[in-house]
């Protein structure tokens, strides 16, 4: 892939996540806000989590955007601030992504799991 | 000319850079006129105070783009920036922009700002002939009215002076270069819309700009740089989209 071609496609990528993590974002706190209202324990909200499909893909898609979004993010920081502009800080950018990916899935999993 | 001078009214206190990359600010005391513009005040103290001073000028109209300068902090054509409009009471600091190597006092080296139009592939590329002869261009079709918006640019780097992306990204190609590039993608005439969109999508290119508008703001012709990028970034967009990128 060209560089041209690469970075068009990391710009659409970062616009785009932003664009879909907006009401991701609204809903998320929402929920919160009136899911807590009445005081909420620990294990009510792993009752309500607890094999809820529609909640997990709502996590799941949030976890995949700012996974990408934040990566893309720190990625035109780090080559702005410390000058890292190679290939490599697309590779960290890269792992960065899949390790917060990672991470929030097993959350999750544990989440729509919960004994 | 002296005669035509109006009379001086009292004195312009000002600092101008002396030096290259290492320097200091040298002061001088200039009879203030009314009318008078920065580039006068410049003139005034290379003629009559200090011959060794070194600027850059030529039309004195506001054409060639050569006189820019930073006074009192922001990049400005010194031509037709009147003292009156920036410096009413306090002292007058003139610097050479910023972002381009300092050759001497308020020179700087114009190459690199330049070589960025070449890399955005900011030449005319004739593309093939018309069955007529001719390219008729309807003066009121969209793509002819963007290149209006931008052709006017008279190349004085204060945009490029002025942008931040280009202080922390040095290899960012800048607001001029991208205007220019984005007049030439809109010209029907031209055979190398690819090719360009290749060289100002990189890393260094359009995608690089945070739309911080500070060449909107300061371009003295009253252009807008931003609004190329954006377009840029929208072509572009849809060129990767469309697998032609
Ligand atoms: S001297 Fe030509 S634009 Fe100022």
């Amino acid at each position: 892939m060209n560089r041209a071609r690469l970075e068009t496609w990391l710009w659409l990528i970062n616009r785009g996540s932003a664009l879909l993590l907006v009401p991701l974002v609204a809903a998320h706190l929402a929920g919160m806000i009136l899911a807590v209202r009445g005081g909420l324990s620990a294990s009510e909200i792993l009752e309500r989590t607890r094999d809820n499909l529609l909640l997990a893909a709502f996590y799941g898609a949030f976890l995949l955007l700012a996974g990408l979004h934040g990566a893309l993010g720190l990625r035109g920081f780090l080559a702005e601030t410390l000058g890292w502009r190679s290939k490599s800080v697309d590779t960290a950018a890269a792992v960065l992504a899949s390790l917060l990916v990672i991470l929030g899935g097993r959350a999750l999993w544990a989440l729509y799991h919960a004994a | 000319m002296k005669s035509r001078e109006s009379k001086p009214n009292g004195f312009l206190e000002v600092s101008i850079w002396r030096g290259a990359e290492e320097g200091a600010f040298q002061h001088f005391q200039v009879p203030r006129r009314e009318s008078q513009t920065v580039l006068d005040v410049v003139t005034y103290i290379q003629r009559h105070l200090d011959p060794t001073l070194a600027y850059r000028f030529a039309c004195r109209v506001g054409v060639c783009g050569s006189c820019a300068m930073k006074v009192n902090g922001i990049a400005r054509w010194t031509c037709r920036t009147h003292v009156s409009a920036v410096a009413t009471t306090g002292p007058l600091e003139i610097a050479p922009l910023d972002h381009l190597p300092r050759l001497r006092d308020l020179v700087c080296d114009m190459g690199p700002f330049f070589e960025k139009w070449k890399q955005a592939r900011g030449a005319f590329v004739p593309g093939a002939v018309p069955e007529t002869g001719f390219a008729a261009i309807d003066p009121d079709s969209p793509a002819r009215r963007q290149v209006e918006a931008g052709i006017e640019c008279i190349g004085c780097g204060i945009c490029y002076s002025e942008c931040d992306t280009v202080a922390w990204r040095p290899e960012y190609l800048g607001p001029a270069a991208l205007n220019r590039a984005w007049t030439l993608q809109n010209d029907e005439r031209d055979g190398a819309h690819r090719k360009r969109l290749q060289a100002v999508a990189g890393d260094a290119g359009c995608h690089a700009c945070h739309n911080q508008l500070s060449c909107n703001e300061r371009c003295p012709k009253k252009l807008s740089p931003a609004a190329a990028i954006a377009g840029l970034k929208r072509a572009s967009a849809v060129a990767a989209l469309k697998g032609r990128l």
